[in-house]
């Protein structure tokens, strides 16, 4: 089974995002990026797959600019077989990467696509599950556990009330949430080795898709900030100003 | 207009942030259907035509919504969308599940967790964590709109919409449910809690909540965590607080042995009282704080505990 895995480069989860005075975005000049991390746990779950000798090659994929090659790089590190890069210097929206993807899937014939259920600097949590009804596949979202079982996948899912466990024909959507694996660091020599593993080099309109920004960005501002209250000096204090004084109690 | 709200049940009772997504597609102007899949729905849907201006109430029964898995909801939902300008859900995971499945159908790009309405086509919604706000205006001729519940009033009762009944989808579906594992609790859920108290690392243990569960008991408060908690075992999956668990919004937020990652401030500063009870003054939830206790959790909370008991609780 081919396992395919989209990776997004996005501003490195411990840097605080700082808006720009004109409005216009977040300021990604100068600042740590790195891999989305529910990305990292893709990777780490596909090369497990592939370790088990579930899977039988594994792709990582990335679209946007130069530098995501080194995004790739550090999948390839991790221990995936080849890249593909998907050039493009705008900030694609995901019904766009979905269709770019559908397009790589076509191509490249996967059984399982595996993506992070959310990529930390848009939040929009919606990449996985679009790639999954266009090409009108089943879906098992924020995967916490997933087996292969024959020819579907058996998914434990973290929904809002516990666990779900679902089981899904091939070819199937995972995406993954934060308790699916602990990602490994890569390693030197595997680092040497990734920097000879080969990155096909294409671009959107190599898929034939319209990638036209449907949301227009008319400002993007800082959240209205919360002022540091006052320290209490111990329990009793802090039960009397809860009661007394803010009348939450 | 017309605006199609998914309703957030169980298949026994609707839940409040089908009420808050209500207003907030009335904020968006025309008119409002809700939608209630399920398995057994009738008294949800019956519950749904009370909600204050709502127009029409389409339900659909059948055995494969029990769990509304997104093929099947899906599968519902695409077919009406012909009658409609807009959908909206709340930002639960099974809504969050097969919206996106909607409006890749439906070849509209998303508008996840919105915190404002502006117009009929223009939102707000928070990105990065919540460090920055968003406003995006949608040239999509639908609109397909998750809701961040905690960001909206609930919509009141005293409505009689009609009850419509359609088709049931038609499958076989490619997914199947086999089990699920619910955390069973006597407590508020988190999201529509008033109190809310929430352990960190610093908790060191599961069987240490303890002390925050007697809490939350005497103040009728959930419980919650942070991902490190969750991560460790302590606690399950469903308590975390965050960018990537729950966000929520009650009067009274409690955190403890909490450090105040981006990632946990994101799901909890739009609280309207914010308590931090830690033992390292420097720690950056003390920052949002409005009470800030620095000392050890393990004397803390058995003296709030007995405080409160003093008190009457
Ligand atoms: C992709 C991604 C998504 C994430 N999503 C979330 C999310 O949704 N929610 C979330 O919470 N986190 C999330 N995180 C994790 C986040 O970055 C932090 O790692 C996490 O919130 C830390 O949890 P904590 O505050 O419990 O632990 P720590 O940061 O370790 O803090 C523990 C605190 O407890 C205090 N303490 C220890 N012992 C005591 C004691 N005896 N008495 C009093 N205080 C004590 C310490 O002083 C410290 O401040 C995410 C991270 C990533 C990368």
């Amino acid at each position: 089974m081919k396992v395919l895995v989209p990776v997004k480069r996005v501003l490195d989860y411990n840097v605080k995002a700082r808006v720009k005075a004109d409005q216009s975005g977040v300021d990604l000049s100068n600042v740590k990026m790195s891999m989305n991390p529910f990305d990292e746990i893709s990777v780490e779950e596909a090369v497990r797959l592939q370790e088990a000798g579930t899977a039988s090659e594994t792709i990582v994929v990335s679209i946007g600019p130069a530098k995501a090659q080194e995004t790739i790089r550090t999948a390839l590190a991790m221990g995936m077989d080849r890249g593909i890069h998907v050039e493009t210097d705008d900030d694609l929206e995901p019904l766009a990467i979905a269709k770019i993807l559908k397009g790589i899937v076509e191509a490249e014939g996967p059984e399982m696509v595996i993506l992070g259920k959310q990529a930390i600097d848009n939040d929009f949590g919606a990449t996985g599950s679009m790639l999954a009804a266009l090409l009108d596949w089943p879906q098992g979202t924020f995967a916490n556990s997933v087996a292969k079982d024959g020819d579907s996948l058996s998914v434990a899912r973290e929904v809002d009330g516990g666990l779900q466990t679902v089981k899904v024909s091939l070819p199937a959507v995972v995406t993954t949430d934060l308790r699916l694996n602990e990602p490994r660091y890569a390693s030197l020599p595997n680092i040497m080795k990734a920097k000879k593993k080969p990155i096909d080099a294409k671009t959107p309109g190599d898929y034939g898709v319209d990638t036209a920004a449907r949301l227009k960005v008319l400002k993007v501002t800082e959240p209205p900030k919360r002022e540091a209250g006052v320290k209490v000096e111990d329990v009793a204090a802090l039960v009397d100003k809860l009661k007394n004084e803010a009348g939450v109690i | 207009m017309a605006i199609l709200v998914v309703a957030e049940h169980d298949n026994e009772s609707l839940k409040d942030q089908t009420h808050k997504t209500v207003t907030a597609a009335k904020a968006m102007g025309g008119d409002v259907d809700v939608l209630v899949a399920g398995k057994g729905v009738k008294d949800v849907a019956a519950e749904a035509a009370k909600i204050d201006g709502v127009r029409k109430v389409i339900a659909c029964d059948h055995e494969s919504l029990r769990r509304q898995l997104a093929e099947a909801m899906e599968a519902v939902i695409v077919p009406l969308m012909g009658d409609y300008d807009a959908i909206l859900a709340p930002d639960t995971t099974s809504h969050k599940n097969y919206m996106p499945r909607v409006a890749a159908k439906l070849d509209v790009q998303q508008i996840s967790s919105v915190t404002g309405v502006e117009s009929a086509d223009t939102f707000v919604r928070p990105i990065y964590a919540g460090n920055a706000m968003a406003t995006v205006q949608s040239s999509d001729t639908k609109k397909v709109v998750t809701v961040r519940t905690t960001a909206f009033d609930s919509a009141g009762e005293g409505g009689s919409a009609s009850v419509d009944t359609i088709a049931d989808p038609s499958g076989p579906f490619k997914a199947e449910f086999i089990s699920e594992e619910l955390t069973v609790s006597d407590r508020p859920e988190l999201t529509d809690a008033k109190i809310v108290i929430s352990g960190g690392r610093g908790m060191g243990s599961g069987e240490n909540f303890v002390m925050i569960d007697k809490i939350a008991d005497k103040l009728g408060a959930a419980v919650g965590a942070s991902r490190a908690a969750v991560d460790a075992g302590f606690v399950p999956n469903d308590y975390q607080v965050g960018q990537t668990g729950k966000a929520v919004a009650p009067e009274l937020y409690i955190a403890v042995g909490i450090s105040g990652a981006i990632q946990h401030l994101a799901g909890m500063k739009d609280s309207k009282v914010i308590v931090a009870i830690n033992k390292d003054e420097e720690a950056p939830i003390f920052t949002v704080a409005d009470y800030g206790l620095v000392a050890d959790l393990f004397k803390a909370l058995p003296e709030l505990d007995e405080e409160l008991s003093k008190a009457g609780y």
